[in-house]
């Protein structure tokens, strides 16, 4: 499969974080969720993503090609949905359409209008008297009326209603129909990926922890628990992180068959929601694998 | 198509796809040649991811029960020898299942049961 964006052992210090070594690939036709807490590097790369930082180390591709040298012809193609307000405070949807069809070589007059109307975005009224739903819409409106081939979106559901959300998605659905167009999002609202996502990028601290197909995520981790009498120190190295109570154990494992092969029927499996992933992997990261409560 | 999705079944979703459609499939509801959703139409009227569907979908080919042609879409298969027999067994079950169940109604064992069951086979009754 065709990869869109291509990050290789990228790099980039702050003075109290880096992002170490980070590489990974977004596939052409489907839905990327980037995951992880706050503060661990999420929008950090997006900005790389955008060219807006540059990484100290490392390469990242963006439909094969790289900023140095084509910074015009990949930024024509993306799509940039902010979770802030980057409109002019006085602009309105009229506005911003001049803005953006001089911008645009692809703009596309009637298929904003088509969204527009389909959004229910009032054209004249300013922007800034927008709610963060029409804002979204709005943001949402402008990336798609240029034909863009990738959207890339920072936080696209934070802040808004359950509903939207939904409508949100479903927008999303409709625009990876001809299975030409590409998404990459960052959120920390997980259930949403359970509905559009394909695969799963995951950093914590600046580090990949994964990128793969979502459904593989399932079959690979389980939440296990059990009777604390069960945990000693071999069984303990099965886990990510353990969490355990007077009434028994809770616990990440990333090797479900194996650790059914040794509970058996012992403990209870379930499928881990990407929040038990993203928790226990926190917890496992900040020392050792056991937390007491 | 009726799809019915449960998010708290234990069973993954593509499998819940596959079996549905192979259920359809193999109780004649989808005919051969049939032509199914796209993945991604699918995907979206299911309100899933396209990997999901496309999974199922992978899965449905790899077993015989669909087709695809580039550029067009995947279509059931004519019936072959592997589904006939498939269906067949459903119905074998299902009719030793009322077997079991009469059985118990009077009382007969397990072993009784496969006795007869053995003597029928062997046509020695």
């Amino acid at each position: 499969m065709e990869n869109v964006i291509e990050l290789k052992q990228v790099h980039k210090s702050f003075p109290n974080f880096q992002v170490k070594d980070l590489s990974f690939s977004v596939k052409k036709g489907f839905v990327t969720g980037f995951i992880g807490g706050n503060g661990v590097g999420k929008s950090t790369t997006i900005k790389m993503l955008m060219n807006l930082l540059q990484p100290d180390a490392g390469t990242i591709s963006i439909f094969g090609m790289n900023y140095n040298k084509h910074e015009k012809e990949i930024k024509q193609r993306i799509g940039f949905v902010y979770d802030e307000n980057v409109f002019y405070e006085q602009s309105t949807m009229l506005d911003m359409r001049s803005i953006m069809k001089s911008a645009y070589a692809k703009w596309d007059d009637e298929l904003f209008h088509y969204y527009v109307k389909e959004f229910e975005l009032p054209i004249k009224q300013k922007i800034k008297s927008f709610s963060k739903g029409m804002m979204m819409k709005a943001s949402l409106a402008l990336a798609l009326s240029h034909h863009a081939e990738l959207i890339i979106m920072d936080e696209p559901t934070s802040g808004l209603d359950p509903i939207f959300r939904r409508e949100l998605l479903d927008i999303l659905h409709s625009f990876m129909q001809d299975g030409e167009k590409t998404i990459f999002f960052s959120t920390h609202i997980t259930t949403d990926l359970d509905r559009i996502a394909d695969y799963i990028t995951f950093i914590h601290n600046g580090e990949l922890m994964f990128s793969k197909e979502y459904y593989q995520i399932e079959e690979e981790y389980a939440i296990i628990k059990g009777a604390t009498e069960l945990l000693d120190r071999d069984t303990e190295k099965e886990f990510i992180a353990i969490r355990r109570s007077n009434h028994g154990f809770e616990a990440l494992t990333s090797n479900k068959a194996q650790a059914s092969h040794l509970f058996g029927d012992s403990v209870l499996l379930e499928k881990p929601s990407l929040e038990d992933i993203m928790y226990y992997t926190k917890k496992g990261a900040e020392g050792g694998a056991a937390i007491n409560t | 198509m009726q799809i019915i999705i449960s998010n708290s079944s234990n069973e993954p979703i593509y499998e819940q796809i596959y079996s549905q459609i192979k259920r359809h499939i193999l109780t004649n509801e989808l005919k051969s040649g049939q032509a199914l959703p796209s993945m991604r139409q699918l995907a979206k009227e299911l309100d899933i991811s396209v990997i999901t569907t496309k999974r199922a979908y992978e899965e449905l080919e790899r077993n015989g029960f669909i087709y695809s042609v580039v550029g067009k879409g995947s279509f059931v298969s004519e019936q072959n020898n592997e589904m006939i027999k498939e269906r067949k067994m459903k119905v074998v079950e299902e009719q030793l299942l009322s077997a079991v169940q009469n059985s118990k109604e009077i009382g007969l064992s397990l072993n009784e049961l496969l006795d007869l069951l053995t003597m029928l086979y062997r046509e020695e009754l």
